[in-house]
């Protein structure tokens, strides 16, 4: 028992949750005796005792898992372990559930922690649309009500959108650019195992005495400042799913920078690697934001700091600058993975050259460079200074321009193709450059500023970020998904059922998402548990295609947990892809590679006669014998 | 028209028709129905005409993101069994100069047509009335400091045809203010005045609805506006009670303008 407790795993993590909660719990106790303050009165929204234990306990939880082993023995001086691999790589289920290097065991620990809490966040979708199916009051209150549409929110974004994503391009892209694994493996373990902290913070808000955090993802001071103790649940998760998020990135930026295989300059890179390079230079200037304004919120709450008190000297807007400063790169970071894994499945299935490769990249550096200068157009009407609107609308209509390069581009990669659609990922590649051109058109006209000032904070809105973030965002998760599924699992899935969860999945979206425009313009508010009977056939239907959207992603989760199982065995390489990944078995071995590939040409050189991307180990006996000439092609 | 052979073997002229047609057709169906609801101030129709405009192009661009891809789905969809691949097309310089040039011509184009209708809706012409709006969980309340600082909750007046300047204050958390009839919305915001202008030209009884999430009550945060004529509008507010409390006059004071450059307006008419 005590070798266990010893050991890294589970029993010492919950040990360590257990002691740093108590050491929390005590470091509150004698810091307010210190102060002179009473030991156990806990003020009104502050409640330090749970507060700070929120913060120790899953940092011990973390130490008794593991992640901090090795460099704490570097750090005290003691003498490190030798890397026997013993936690790299997956020999059998337990393996997942640990901490572990592979970066093939965290992609699919990131995927499968984020799709439980997509469907779990799901669930609380279901019932907001099962609310707002009649007018009045009918399943849960407004308090209720207000809980939960913050924490669907809340969930998608920080614990599904935005790391699934990181999940994915973990499992893809080091062998994509034909490497062993992620520059810090134990950095990018210790960036996973945030990630269910996270989440279950989230989560847990719905234990604290007034309810979960119920101020709306944005979190707006001074409301957020004097909510109930859940707030304080979000502040904190947000501080980890941050870390989780800022850490990865600097892991994909330099295993990008300096870790590509020979011959894999930068105009040869997949478009995936452009994208989450594009992404994680996003992630590391702009996620420390919005850490830092969840610290200055909870240090309103428990320190009594007046950072947005305006009653004294504090600036409530200063709150919406600092916060969408981050969340508008947000969305760009909920996106971009996206793109990448769209130009992936298009030039595959349609078997030709990404057309504009160069351009594509280009129109994602402008994407980066742009969304820093967008901001403000989230407060048009939020009372600030107002001269800052019409500069912040030029550039949010500019930002439509590389975005409609990529669509465009993308459509060009079609013609003169030979176009597949037996995959389900390529069904969904295609509904989505519908979906998101109309949630790209909608967005400009929500940056028009006499525009906003209308749909501001209306149902317009709630059907603007369904369509980029569900007809957007979560279309190219599941095309990504679908597509390198064999690669993931070595098994095929289902694609009649593929078909099913695809058609679907673009009924109940468009069902669900293009009614709201119009409530939203004609008068219904967001964020309301009733609303006026006008609405109310309107809001039925919404709720039926929500339903049938919710009913649909069940046939996903079936499809992939049978076929994960029991699906055909998948051969290395089942779509013909040029990339390097497919080049290997399916599933890759545990190191990826005997032998670093060479990269001898462009990702996409499809119907281009002799041209290869790379030549894999044990290829190179076979070049030098008489044979077609390799060209690489520039 | 352009300059790589390929494009010479796709129908252009035909495709562009179709995009046409279909502008056409969704513009049609799509400005036959009257999105915003009713127009209720000198603001609205700029709003809307706007709005439409926006429409027609955005039905462009949607035509033709339709027409290219369901004509490659046509036309270059493979043939089952066929392994072969498409041609080795790397991209043609031209075309991406042109879906570079011609989207940023129409979003400026955009920006500028919005930039007029901004500087339009909020003239405040020669003589605003103010309003003062207070907005606090949740409830609305009004005062008339033109008008012997008079002051009336949950229901507000105001005359039709006359500019009139809301001065929005809020006593806890931010709410928002909005009659989806006048096209208008401003938060209120606590700790500083923020101001919407708007012109009235439509006598009717509307909803002020809040649009900022403020607290379990929001939903039915909302407000009865009456837009009546001078006459009648002047009668009733010279018939109400009360003056604005003390504790909103403090907050007025201490509230500091978000356009510290235009003059502090108390008197309004």
């Amino acid at each position: 028992m005590l070798a266990a407790i010893k050991r890294p795993g589970w029993y010492r993590a919950v040990l360590g949750a257990f002691a740093g909660a108590a050491f929390g719990v005590g470091l509150v106790v004698v810091l307010r005796a210190i102060s002179g303050l009473p030991i156990w009165q806990t003020e009104q929204t502050g409640y330090p005792h749970v507060v700070v234990p929120l913060i120790t306990g899953p940092l011990g939880f973390l130490a008794g898992l593991g992640c901090f082993d090795y460099w704490l023995r570097w750090a005290v001086g003691a003498p490190t372990i030798p890397e026997d691999h013993s936690q790299h790589g997956a020999r059998n289920w337990k393996d997942y559930f640990r901490f572990n290097t592979d970066h093939k065991v965290i992609g699919i620990q990131y995927i499968c922690t984020t799709f439980f809490f997509f469907f779990l966040s799901g669930l609380m979708a279901m019932l907001i649309r099962a609310e707002l199916a009649q007018p009045g009051t009918q399943i849960v209150d407004a308090a209720t009500y207000n809980s939960l549409f913050s924490t669907h929110a809340v969930l998608m974004i920080f614990v599904f959108v935005i790391p699934v994503f990181a999940g994915i391009a973990n499992y893809v892209l080091p062998l994509m650019i034909g490497a062993p694994d992620m520059a810090f493996p134990r950095l990018n373990a210790l960036s996973f195992w945030m990630l269910p902290v996270a989440g279950l913070l989230f989560v847990g808000s719905f234990l604290a005495p007034g309810g979960a955090f119920d101020a709306g993802w944005t979190g707006y001071a001074p409301l957020s400042t004097g909510a109930p103790l859940g707030q304080s649940f979000f502040n904190l998760g947000v501080q980890f799913a941050g870390a989780s998020s800022i850490a990865t990135a600097l892991n994909f930026l330099v295993t990008i920078i300096t870790m590509r295989a020979p011959g894999m300059t930068f105009w040869r890179m997949p478009l995936l690697v452009w994208a989450n390079l594009s992404t994680s230079l996003l992630v590391v200037a702009a996620t420390p934001f919005i850490a830092g304004v969840q610290f200055m919120v909870l240090f309103d709450r428990i320190l009594h700091t007046n950072f947005f008190d305006f009653g004294a000297g504090g600036d409530v807007v200063s709150y919406q600058h600092i916060f969408w400063f981050y969340s508008h790169p947000a969305v760009y970071i909920m996106i971009l993975p996206g793109f990448g894994i769209i130009s992936e499945v298009i030039s595959t299935h349609a078997r030709k050259p990404i057309f504009g490769y160069r351009l594509m990249a280009l129109a994602l550096i402008g994407i980066i460079v742009l969304s820093y200068s967008v901001w403000a157009h989230h407060m048009f009407v939020a009372g600030m200074f107002s001269w800052l609107r019409v500069p912040m609308m030029f550039t949010t209509l500019l930002i439509a321009v590389p975005t409609g390069i990529k669509i465009f581009s993308w459509l060009g990669t079609l013609f003169f193709g030979k176009i597949h659609t037996y995959s389900t990922a390529m069904l969904f590649a295609l509904a989505f450059i519908v979906t998101f051109t109309i949630g790209g058109i909608s967005g400009v006209m929500l940056g028009m500023v006499p525009i906003d000032i209308h749909v501001s904070d209306t149902y317009f809105i709630v059907a603007h970020i369904h369509f980029v973030l569900f007809g957007g965002s979560v279309f190219t998760i599941f095309a990504g998904i679908y597509h390198w599924f064999p690669k993931m699992t070595g098994r095929m899935y289902d694609e009649r059922l593929g078909r099913v969860h695809f058609w679907g999945t673009l009924v109940g979206t468009w069902g669900t998402f293009i009614p709201m425009h119009w409530v939203g313009m004609d008068g219904m508010p967001r964020r309301v548990a009733d609303y006026a009977s006008q609405f109310g056939e309107w809001n039925l239907l919404i709720s039926i295609f929500a339903f049938i959207l919710g009913a649909v992603q069940l046939v996903f989760l079936y499809n992939m947990i049978v076929s994960w199982r029991y699906g055909p065995r998948a051969e290395g390489n089942p779509w013909r892809a040029n990339s390097i990944e497919w080049q290997v078995s399916s599933p890759p071995p545990i190191f990826n590679f005997d032998e670093i590939p060479r990269v001898v040409g462009g990702p996409y050189e499809f119907g281009v006669p002799g041209a290869r991307h790379a030549i894999m180990a044990g290829e190179g006996a076979e070049v030098k014998e008489p044979q077609p000439t390799v060209v690489g092609s520039p | 028209m352009l300059a790589a052979p390929m494009y010479g073997r796709l129908p252009i002229v035909k495709m562009l028709l179709v995009t046409l047609a279909g502008t056409a057709a969704i513009s049609a169906v799509m400005l036959s129905i009257n999105w915003d609801g009713q127009e209720g101030s000198t603001a609205a129709p700029k709003i809307d005409d706007l709005l439409n405009v926006m429409i027609v192009l955005s039905s462009f661009v949607f035509s033709l993101v339709m027409v290219m891809l369901f004509y490659a789905l046509w036309k270059f969809k493979a043939k089952p069994g066929d392994e072969s691949d498409g041609e080795p097309i790397h991209g043609n310089t031209r075309l991406e100069i042109a879906w570079t040039l011609i989207p940023t011509i129409i979003v400026l184009f955009g920006g500028a047509y919005s930039w007029k209708v901004l500087n339009d809706i909020e003239d405040k012409g020669s003589n605003p009335m103010t309003i003062d709006v207070f907005s606090q969980q949740y409830a609305w309340s009004f005062g008339y400091p033109g008008k012997g600082m008079k002051f009336i909750e949950g229901e507000m007046h105001v005359p039709v045809d006359r500019t009139i300047q809301f001065k929005m204050h809020s006593q806890d958390v931010i709410h928002s203010f909005w009659v989806p009839e006048w096209r208008i919305k401003k938060d209120n915001v606590p700790g500083i005045t923020t101001t919407a202008i708007v012109t009235p030209n439509k006598v009717g009884t509307y909803q002020l609805i809040c649009t900022e999430l403020c607290g379990f009550g929001h939903a039915s945060m909302r407000a009865k506006v009456v837009v009546e004529s001078p006459e009648k509008f002047e009668k009733w507010v010279t018939g109400l009670k009360k003056e604005i409390p003390d504790e909103f006059i403090k907050s007025i004071e201490q509230d500091t303008e978000t356009n510290p450059s235009e003059p502090l307006d108390a008197g309004g008419a």
